[in-house]
């Protein structure tokens, strides 16, 4: 087990690498460079930066070095220091502005991940146990659906759903009179209350996909002989099912972390710009309208390494759960 | 196989029409049972043929803006009319709408009025348009007999533009990115894929990295960075198909591992040994005995692709970094629909969403059924 997850650990490595060097690529890719827009900045408020003083800047920033230089200064940053370089719209070091919307974008994500569970299990078990039963079609059709629907749409209809019946605004994660507050109880009881509208709206996605998963695998279980025998024993039948094909069942939905993960981070993004929630995503979007690279790359760098840390630890849970796994 | 194991004396009509029948007739018996798989065959059908001639459907030119006509009402469509002598007669028609103003927010007020209704007419003369991009003409399936009186099936936008034909414009924009999407994902899939599951040992390793490595980076925020970088002043179809590109950078690996996971079960068959003893060449193997026997999982893992590809561009568009107004896509006509005072006025401006909603079903439940149908000897 030890040896398993030593080996896991060592992957996360060249991950990790691989993704801090695209999010460079990606600050990198836009045309100029930050001294650039600095430059049309000033200039669009009539100061007007000589060529020296260009020089200059750039220098400081070490944007006359190569590019593997830059990228090592940039990732050796934010290893060592925490530095994530400046964002040049807010004119304040990227670290100061990110660490807030990622802590509430991971309790966005973990939430909703806990809510697809939470539904997606006794529903996948139910439509697998009643399979053709009207419950089974009716979860069936809600699941395409759940599949079809964009996450985004699901939002503004809500949003509008809210306006026309209750002239209610579901948008936001705090009250205003929260929204600046420092971090107090009551802040955190008025973020659980305005949780659940996009906890909802991010878990219909996964939960239809994750139904239909757990309902394949428990019919491939169902009819298993040894059912047949637990049956024979006598085993009431909510204690049998939930010992055996549950339990054997269950190991798919713990690697689906894997991928529902990268899905909700992508889901989240789009609809906290519909419902203008207070993390990383509209941040995300407005840094890249602005061509404010370092904060997007600061973003996109944490991102991918949320759903990468995700993924290793579905996989270790996966193979905690299962044995077949450990003992490869 | 089925043919050597019977009697061959009597077989029953019924069973040699099954043993000699190729594989795509296979795989299409098997779909046919598929009730739902075939309505999502059907309305896919459909959204392409409009896709291909939107114009012709359409009743207003989509660019046209109207600052008389500015969030109209949708205008529910009536064929039959009754007449003063009490007689009901076929004539299509929609009532028309009158134009007031609030007297204090001077927001526009529509009012249906019940004296008046707009005639249609069906292969109706309209705006000029080129079928297939080919052929000029003006014909139009439905249209009103005065050309001057514009109707709104689905109401209009805030530019007083035809939520209608734009979701038929725009129809053809997102079906398209997802077609041609899809194809792209397909080459460099079925390219790294084979390879993969073909060589197997090193080459297979390092490609399954990578793969695994692309599908756990969340989509949306790399495909918004790269697309943020694209150059705003590009031609819009240059900008379109780098669009497509972006989406499919990602899109491929999927794809990828169904086509290995073929070629790694495939490989050890025995027809594969057999063709390999017989001394074929590795591209006969591949392309003449392997890639017809998983064709059809090909074939099902594109279709089911393709809503994917659908609904990424719906999202990035919607989001602003994807395809620019004046292109006509699903996913930028979703942006009219982003602020709540919008909706709330104009509620009709969701259209859009439900056609995505409906092509995605579609071609979801088409891909589920031949999913199911692509391995006929598996019954």
């Amino acid at each position: 087990m030890l040896g398993f997850i030593i080996k896991r650990l060592l992957w996360m490595v060249p991950s990790l690498f691989a993704v801090s060097f695209l999010a460079f690529v990606l600050i990198q890719l836009p045309p100029g460079d930050y001294v650039t827009t600095y430059i049309a900045t000033l200039a669009a408020s009539n100061e007007i930066v000589d060529r020296t003083a260009a020089a200059e800047l750039r220098a400081r920033f070490g944007l006359d070095q190569p590019f593997i230089v830059q990228y090592l200064k940039w990732i050796s940053g934010i290893v060592l220091r925490g530095d994530f370089g400046l964002s040049f719209e807010w004119q304040q070091p990227v670290s100061e502005l990110i660490w807030e919307r990622m802590a509430l974008t991971l309790v966005v994500t973990s939430s909703t991940l806990l809510m697809t569970w939470a539904i997606a299990f006794p529903i996948g078990v139910f439509t697998a146990v009643r399979q053709y039963s009207i419950g089974d079609y009716f979860f069936t059709f809600l699941g395409f659906l759940g599949l079809a629907i964009p996450s985004f749409l699901l939002a503004l209809v809500l949003m509008y759903v809210a306006v026309v019946l209750f002239g209610a605004d579901v948008g936001g994660l705090f009250s205003p009179e929260y929204q600046t507050a420092p971090w107090s109880w009551g802040k955190v009881l008025n973020l659980i209350e305005h949780l659940w509208v996009p906890v909802l709206i991010l878990a219909t996605n996964g939960t239809a996909s994750l139904i239909r998963i757990m309902r394949a695998n428990m019919l491939d279980e169902l009819h298993r002989p040894y059912v047949t025998t637990a049956r024979a024993k006598g085993l009431s039948e909510f204690r049998l099912l939930l010992k055996y094909p549950v339990r054997v069942a269950i190991n798919p939905f713990i690697s689906t972390i894997g991928w529902l993960l990268p899905n909700l981070i992508s889901g989240a993004l789009i609809v906290a710009v519909v419902l203008s929630l207070p993390i990383a995503g509209p941040l995300l979007l407005q840094s890249l309208m602005s061509q404010d690279m370092y904060l997007a790359g600061a973003f996109v760098l944490l991102m991918c390494t949320l759903t990468l840390v995700g993924t290793l630890l579905s996989d270790i849970l996966l193979a905690l759960v299962d044995p077949r796994i450990r003992f490869d | 196989m089925t043919a050597a194991a019977l009697p061959p004396s009597a077989p029953t009509p019924a069973v040699s029409r099954f043993a000699s029948a190729s594989q795509w007739q296979l795989v299409w018996w098997s779909f046919r049972k598929h009730k739902l798989a075939m309505l999502g065959a059907i309305v896919t059908l459909m959204i392409y043929i409009v896709a291909a001639i939107p114009d012709f459907f359409a009743t207003t030119d989509p660019s046209q803006q109207n600052a008389r006509a500015v969030y109209h009402p949708p205008q529910g469509l009536h064929l039959f009319v009754t007449e003063a002598d009490g007689r009901t007669s076929f004539r299509p028609h929609v009532k028309q709408m009158q134009l007031r103003r609030d007297p204090v927010t001077l927001a526009p007020i529509y009012q249906v009025d019940p004296t008046r209704t707009i005639d249609l007419r069906f292969f109706a003369e309209g705006y000029p348009y080129h079928l297939f991009g080919l052929i000029p003409t003006r014909i139009h399936l439905i249209g009103s007999t005065d050309p001057r009186q514009q109707i709104f099936f689905l109401g209009s936008d805030r530019l007083g533009r035809d939520v209608w034909s734009r979701i038929l414009k725009g129809c053809q924009i997102s079906m398209s990115i997802g077609l041609v999407g899809v194809a792209m994902s397909l080459l460099i899939g079925i390219l790294l894929g084979s390879i993969s599951g073909y060589y197997g040992g090193r080459i297979d390793f390092v490609i399954q990295r990578v793969i695994e490595f692309i599908l756990a980076l969340p989509t949306i925020p790399i495909w918004l960075a790269l697309a943020a970088a694209l150059p705003q002043n590009w031609p819009a179809l240059l900008h379109y198909f780098m669009i497509t590109l972006i989406l499919s950078l990602i899109g491929w690996a999927q794809l990828a591992r169904v086509v290995r996971g073929r070629f790694l079960s495939l490989r050890t068959e025995d027809f594969v040994t057999a063709a390999r003893l017989d001394g074929a060449s590795e591209m006969r193997i591949i392309f003449r005995h392997m890639l017809p026997s998983f064709m059809s999982h090909i074939v099902a893992s594109v279709t089911l692709a393709i809503p994917a590809m659908i609904l990424a561009e719906t999202a990035l568009s919607f989001l602003g970094l994807g395809l620019q107004p004046p292109v006509i896509s699903w996913g930028v006509l979703l942006r009219e629909a982003q602020n709540i005072r919008s909706i709330v006025t104009a509620p009709w401006l969701f259209a859009p969403g439900a056609a995505v909603v409906v092509a995605v079903l579609a071609l979801n439940f088409l891909g589920d059924g031949l999913r199911d149908a692509a391995d006929p000897y598996n019954k």
